[in-house]
């Protein structure tokens, strides 16, 4: 399953549940203010971190570089997808779960 | 591949409106089909042709009309979330003694069995919003 979040997790608590309900294997693309979490030597990268022994974690590449994240400032291992490759995951997935 | 779009935050508020239209723009340049664009709570303010934003910034009502034009899809707006948030078309403002409309091109008014229909006909159902 394909889960979106797009909060940041120092707003809100979505993207810890998500993590904690998502089952192994599952694909997490991190949109809008989410891609927060994708940055490394936060609160939440640990969180993110062991998330990602079990799930892939992808985040929106344009709402990264809105924020001025760039991927020297990135949790290394978290994937950069345009909006094709958010169609692509939510064709490869059978269903997608919107956290917000 | 068949989509089905559901917008439940209004446009100039935080990003959804934004996210789900370059969505719906990349499954549709990948060659997919949207059914149908269901906008709900916040997110019937999608549909009204009044919004007038300054010119140097993005249309975003405009934005839908045009994509529902040039790829004839269905952009269809609660019935109760627009009552309660001024949004009518030409049947709903004379039913309810209203003196004007103000729905946009391309959208119009139905109830929630869309949704449902949407949620049902497409093969995902991606849901945008705060």
């Amino acid at each position: 399953m394909l889960h979106t979040v797009n909060k940041s997790p120092f707003d809100s608590h979505s993207l810890q549940t998500c993590l904690g309900l998502a089952k192994a294997g599952s694909d997490i693309l991190l949109i809008e203010d989410a891609v927060y979490a994708a940055m490394s030597g936060t609160a939440v990268t640990s969180m993110v971190e062991s998330a990602m022994s079990s799930s892939t974690i992808y985040a929106l590449e344009s709402d990264l570089r809105a924020r001025g994240i760039g991927s020297e400032k990135m949790i290394s291992g978290i994937n950069l997808v345009g909006y094709d490759g958010f169609v692509e995951l939510a064709v490869t997935n059978d269903k997608v779960q919107s956290w917000l | 591949m068949k989509f089905s779009v559901m917008v439940n935050e209004g446009p100039y508020t935080h990003q959804a409106a934004d996210t789900a239209y370059h969505f719906t723009r990349a499954v549709l340049d990948a060659g997919h089909e949207i059914f149908r664009i269901f906008f709900y709570h916040d997110g019937v303010h999608n549909g009204t042709r009044l919004t007038t934003p300054p010119q140097d910034d993005r249309h975003i009502v405009d934005r839908w009309s045009e994509l529902a034009h040039d790829h004839d899809i269905d952009l269809v707006v609660c019935v109760a979330a627009a009552q309660r948030r001024g949004i009518l078309d030409k049947e709903e403002a004379k039913r309810n003694g209203k003196d004007g409309d103000n729905i946009a091109p391309g959208f119009r008014i139905s109830g929630l069995g869309q949704l449902i229909e949407a949620g049902i006909e497409a093969d995902r159902l991606v849901v945008f919003g705060d």
